[in-house]
């Protein structure tokens, strides 16, 4: 069975933007989820949230609108604890 | 289709699949798989990401316990990225769909994607591709593991490299190697060398151009105009295999010269001998009509043994080249000539530390006359072939007089030795010196009374007058055999030469650049050792034109002051008489 489907969008607040660090939690949580995810940077490619690979090629710096899409049994947990990730500050580097 | 322009050191064209050398070890130089093999080769791919991924995960523990969390994450993202489900996907499709060796996909992979990621041309993204440098060798290294380690080629392919050591390259089958190309070097490297010794085009000083490669890649080398280019399209790939037909016709033309001497239209006669490294080059020799070996480099007995070779080994060797060469041919053995550039197979085994500065350190001769047993053996292995034909000894890098006289010494203990052991040798054994540091070329008419050759090796030469590496991109513009500092010194060995009478002869490869075979003969050289290729070259320039012409040429480019004004004024007179050879 399909659950909702949810989207959201957020603007990237992390001073360095989404790089290694961030996109690699994001990957660590969309995978503890049984939903699927996709991330697209406005503008940009749809990319497979569960694939680092994919993401590296998302070059979204601070400020960067991104669109969040969610769907699946867990879709609702899935989005919040995702938007979490996304707005947390990677400051200690 | 990527095109990279570099030095063309040895000329030709050479089509095939690229067989990187890289200092990691990791060899990729098969690219596609038969049909049947795809099930194994998947489940190879797969068990080296689990491995390389395992590998990650350990590492990051090890590097959390030990310097922190936020530097173990570094390799969690490794691991994550290995087993990453749409990485895993594409690398899948390529075996399945196009039978690409799982080795060859993942390199492929990963340099287009680190590719991608230099391109976002943004400081904190871009980074990015080195990581992917890492988990690509990771990767490989389980999956070729034991099995590709090593160089052992399994079909013809292009040499690309960085650089490459001369013990890398005589591992190498020269039978399955087409052509050459690296990063580094210059026109006098090892690469450029070797590469002329295996008649193989060769460009070299490419600049960085790895990163943009995989194993396997189909690449051309165009050894005529220094030109490499990456994965051609249909059009070059054709516009190339003509070029290859055409260069193997003025090639045939050069060949029909064989019979003919090496004579000026005047009549002067020139003796134009054969450089070798391995013994079964002295078959290039003959089939170019040599005069005979005018420099048998020795060190690659050496190489690459656990051992140092036995007088036998190196006897058989030196035999093997006067049997090719066939009665009556001089061959000029060079006694070891091992440092610098030049690596030992153990590095403390000869030389007591590591050398800040190689090229002015225990090198060649110097070697040698610290380590008197390995040199005397190489003395009897050369002795006992004298017997046997017109065998010539020559030492390597002699700076002083003194070093001469020392290696004279050791040299009639040796005979001495052999006398008394009965053992057969020519005891009028022709001793020459090379001149290829400034201090010898200085004082050339003193060295000159005390032996019966001097071989002048311009590449050190010109890199020991002009301190400058030619293997060093930076500075090797520096490096020139038409600077006139360098003429003025080969100007005075000849005349030291001629004042006592004894033979001089030119063996750098400048020898063998068509353009400086006018000025050599003009400035009284009747001897010449060259790469045996570019003998047809040579002897056609010869036979083109008077000794009187040449005395004019040289003694026009000796009145020019710089090395680039002697090198076009040559390259102009040389058009002229051959324009084929002049690029």
């Amino acid at each position: 069975m399909t659950g909702d489907s949810i989207r959201r969008s957020i603007t990237i607040t992390n001073p360095q933007g989404l790089h290694m660090r961030p996109l690699q939690a994001f990957v660590e949580t969309a995978g503890r989820y049984q939903s699927t995810v996709f991330l697209t940077k406005e503008g940009g490619e749809r990319l497979n949230g569960k694939s680092l690979w994919n993401l590296l090629t998302m070059a979204a710096e601070q400020g960067t609108l991104v669109h969040l899409e969610v769907s699946g049994p867990d879709s609702s947990q899935a989005a919040d604890a995702l938007i979490e990730v996304l707005q947390r500050h990677y400051t200690d580097e | 289709m990527e095109i990279k322009r570099g030095i063309a050191v040895s000329p030709g064209v050479a089509i095939g699949p690229a067989f990187v050398v890289d200092t990691e070890g990791l060899r990729i130089s098969r690219r596609s798989i038969d049909r049947g093999q795809v099930t194994d080769e998947i489940t190879r791919l797969r068990a080296a990401l689990a491995g390389a991924a395992l590998e990650a995960r350990e590492t990051q523990k090890d590097i959390s316990a030990k310097l922190g969390k936020q530097y173990g994450a570094i390799f969690a993202a490794h691991a994550l990225l290995i087993e990453d489900p749409e990485l895993v996907r594409e690398l899948e499709a390529l075996v399945t769909d196009k039978q690409l060796s799982a080795a060859y996909a993942v390199s492929r992979v990963m340099r287009r994607h680190a590719k991608a990621l230099e391109n976002l041309h943004h400081p904190t993204f871009s980074t990015r591709s080195s990581d992917l440098f890492d988990i690509e060798k990771a990767i490989l290294r389980h999956l070729l593991g034991e099995e590709e380690a090593s160089l052992d080629l399994k079909e013809p392919v292009v040499i690309l490299a960085h650089d490459l050591t001369p013990s890398e390259t005589a591992a190498l089958d020269p039978n399955l190697v087409h052509a050459f190309a690296t990063e580094a070097g210059g026109r006098a490297s090892h690469t450029a060398i070797m590469a002329g010794v295996l008649e193989i085009p060769a460009v070299v000083g490419l600049g960085r151009f790895l990163t943009d490669i995989s194993g396997g890649d189909e690449v051309i080398v165009d050894g005529n105009r220094g030109v490499l280019i990456i994965n051609p399209d249909d059009e070059t790939h054709l516009r190339y295999e003509e070029t290859r037909k055409t260069f193997g016709t003025f090639s045939r033309g050069l060949g029909e010269l064989r019979d003919l001497p090496a004579e000026t239209r005047d009549g002067h006669k020139v003796t134009l001998l054969g450089n070798i490294e391995f013994p079964h080059e002295a078959d290039h020799c003959r089939s170019r009509g040599a005069d005979g070996v005018g420099l048998y480099r020795t060190e690659f007995l050496y190489l690459n043994k656990t051992e140092d070779p036995t007088e036998t080994e190196q006897y058989e060797a030196y035999m093997t080249v006067l049997r090719t060469l066939g009665p009556g041919k001089p061959v000029v053995i060079r006694t070891l000539d091992l440092g610098a550039d030049k690596f030992f197979r153990k590095p403390d085994q000869h030389q007591p530390h590591e050398e800040r500065n190689p090229s002015l350190g225990l090198r060649s001769v110097r070697l040698c006359l610290r380590n008197l047993a390995l040199f005397k053996t190489q003395m009897r292995a050369i002795l006992r072939a004298s017997s046997h034909g017109d065998v010539r000894i020559m030492f390597p890098m002699v700076s002083t007089l003194l070093e001469l006289r020392q290696c004279k010494l050791i040299l009639a203990e040796v005979k001495e030795d052999l006398e008394e052991a009965g053992i057969p040798f020519n005891r009028k054994l022709p001793l020459g010196t090379m001149i290829e540091v400034p201090s010898a070329a200085i004082m050339a008419a003193e060295l000159a009374r005390e032996v019966n050759f001097f071989s002048i090796g311009t590449n050190d030469l010109i890199q020991y007058t002009l301190a400058a590496d030619r293997t060093n991109e930076t500075v090797a513009g520096l490096y020139s055999a038409g600077d006139p500092a360098v003429l003025r010194l080969i100007e005075q060995v000849v005349e030291a030469a001629n004042r006592f009478d004894i033979d001089v002869s030119v063996c750098g490869e400048m020898s063998g650049e068509p353009i400086y075979t006018m000025l050599l003969l003009g400035m009284g050289l009747r001897q010449m050792s060259v790469t045996p290729q570019n003998i047809p070259e040579v002897k056609k320039i010869i036979r083109s034109i008077t000794v009187e012409e040449a005395k004019q040429v040289a003694a026009q480019a000796q009145r020019l002051d710089t090395a680039r004004d002697v090198n076009h004024y040559l390259r102009e007179q040389t058009r002229r008489i051959l324009p084929e050879v002049v690029t």
